[in-house]
């Protein structure tokens, strides 16, 4: 019973905001000295507990190395960003043509999760190109189509651009196979003594990632009827030509 | 034949090169700190086959140990933001392409390792997505440094860049991974399930594989990281219920349970990078409410989507 502990550990260290890497061996040594504890236990034998564990994770951590390789992928990605990679993704980004704020994020979202199923999960973020870009353009399609925009709508169009960058990034970059969560599942997996494929496991991200496709989408196309809805203007007003 | 220890050593040259670039590196007052760091992964990748289970146990102490005081940030010279646009307009949509040469040689590497005569004599068949992965890479690097001339120290100096902004996260999943080996060590997965027999009766797949799709959204909901709830909730539920008693495919249910996870990320004020950071940015005036505006537009797809990550994985994870 002792043993679980450990978990209450990661959940703890992660809520107080602990560094991770601590959570994760604080998190190791309560449950290696959970296990040995016994009433009759003395600082000896946790002592020689403590160092088992130490040596077990050592052991865990050699046999997991590969995990860790999928950062070398960072130093092609880097050169193309020294290229210019992020700003002409930009640049192709700011040539998209939406007629309406849901198609506009639809076609960036579609965008967004196809490149990250590729491995390009740096193509996108919300600093590099939802702030300054995709924000922006929604806000711009909803003003054409229905003027000035009320604060309301605005900060609605505004985390509707975050959002679908988000779930485009996380239900696409399971595909790929040198992704850090494909790695992880297979070092854990490897830990518990089964062997499988990281093609294996990014094969079964393909339907998720598809059903979140098609749920966003649907999303997309109802905020589509909501800000119609909301900011349609009534007859009278398209009669005296408010629109320029 | 092309192994693992090769890709190892690979990477440990890598880390290496971004440890000494590091020391070099006078615009980072914490240079030492991150020399020391890449360098103990470089002698991880390096040399833990010679170094004996104490002594990787104690290398990790020492990298959490850095983490933990906080590393810098270097400053590598790279191009400036003029340079980088004027290059973009001079070279198009084909800067897109050398990206995709790596999943291309991975997935061909793989399917030639497992699939023909000669494959084999190249790539080690039992590691062949990652000796793949590696091979496209360095193709890659092969040819954007053909293509773009760049100073030879570049790739390494662009890596550093990256990798500092990553920073000690980069070994996380690495060091969940091997909590997963001391939770199997220590029989954590048999007493959560001893509990779970007590309280929810897991007696059949649909309610085992809810439980654990569930779970795992939770879970990040409280953690907000989804990583971290992986080896916690695959080793309470995930591998003893559906894949031990009702008989799940081990990658099916771990890929399928990561995703649910993912669902938990969307929801949680949390996950600060992903929904709280893009809050501010964009200067939503709810930005400090724990429901603020982003995961409000999140949640009615989060909820769905985990529902239909327990309907694919009830569909799909039991081939027999």
């Amino acid at each position: 019973m002792l043993v679980l502990l450990g978990i209450g550990v990661v959940v703890l260290g992660f809520i107080v905001r602990a560094n991770p890497l601590l959570v994760v061996m604080a998190a190791a040594l309560t449950t290696g000295l959970a296990a040995a504890w016994t009433p009759e236990a003395d600082l000896q034998s946790l002592y020689v507990a403590a160092i088992a564990t130490i040596a077990a994770f050592g052991k865990a951590f050699n046999d997991s190395r590969y995990v860790s390789v999928v950062w070398l992928v960072l130093a092609a990605i880097g050169l193309l960003e020294r290229a210019g990679l992020q700003e002409r993704a930009r640049i192709a980004i700011a040539q998209l043509r939406a007629v309406t704020v849901g198609r506009l994020l639809g076609v960036y979202f579609i965008v967004r999760q196809g490149a990250a199923a590729l491995g390009l999960t740096s193509l996108g973020g919300h600093a590099q190109m939802v702030r300054p870009l995709v924000a922006p353009m929604a806000e711009g399609a909803a003003e054409t189509k229905f003027g000035a925009l009320p604060d309301r709508e605005r900060f609605l169009i505004r985390s509707h651009a975050a959002a679908a960058d988000n779930i485009a990034l996380f239900f696409g970059e399971d595909i790929f196979i040198a992704i850090a969560s494909i790695l992880l599942i297979k070092g854990f997996l490897e830990q518990n003594g089964i062997v499988v494929e990281p093609l294996e496991l990014s094969v079964w991200a393909m339907p998720t990632a598809i059903a979140a496709l098609l749920i966003h989408g649907a999303r997309l196309w109802l905020l589509d009827r909501r800000l119609k809805r909301a900011l349609a203007p009534p007859p009278v007003a398209q009669e005296q030509g408010v629109q320029p | 034949m092309i192994t693992l220890a090769h890709v190892y050593i690979v990477g440990g040259l890598f880390f290496a090169a971004v440890s000494i670039l590091s020391l070099r590196d006078g615009a980072n007052p914490r240079r030492v700190r991150n020399f020391a760091f890449w360098g103990l992964l470089a002698v991880s990748f390096l040399a833990g086959q010679f170094l004996g289970d104490l002594g990787n146990g104690v290398l990790v102490l020492g990298l959490v140990a850095l983490a933990a005081l906080g590393l810098g940030q270097g400053r590598p010279e790279t191009t400036s933001p003029e340079q980088r646009r004027a290059s973009a307009e001079r070279r198009g949509n084909l800067l897109f392409l050398p990206a995709l040469i790596i999943p291309a040689v991975a997935l061909a590497g793989t399917m030639a390792a497992k699939q023909t005569q000669w494959g084999p004599l190249l790539i080690d068949p039992a590691q062949a997505t990652l000796v793949s992965l590696v091979l496209g890479v360095l193709i890659a690097l092969g040819v954007l440094m053909l293509w773009l001339r760049p100073p030879l120290v570049a790739p390494l100096q662009e890596g550093r860049r990256l990798l500092d902004s990553v920073g000690w996260a980069v070994i996380l999943p690495q060091m969940l991974a091997s909590l997963g080996a001391v939770f199997l060590a220590a029989g954590v997965g048999e007493q959560v399930g001893a509990v779970f027999a007590q309280y929810i009766p897991l007696d059949s797949r649909t309610v085992a594989v809810a439980a654990y799709c569930i779970g795992m959204a939770l879970f990040t909901i409280i953690m907000g990281n989804a990583f971290a709830a992986f080896p916690v909730m695959t080793a309470a539920v995930g591998l003893p219920f559906v894949v031990g008693e009702f008989g799940g495919d081990p990658a099916r249910v771990c890929a399928i349970g990561m995703l649910a996870g993912f669902c938990g990320t969307l929801m949680t004020p949390m996950a600060a990078n992903f929904n709280v950071v893009p809050a501010n940015l964009l200067e939503l005036p709810d930005r400090n409410a724990a429901l603020n505006g982003v995961i409000r537009a999140q949640i009615p797809t989060a909820i769905p989507l985990l529902l239909a990550n327990i309907v694919l994985m009830r569909l799909l994870a039991f081939p027999a």
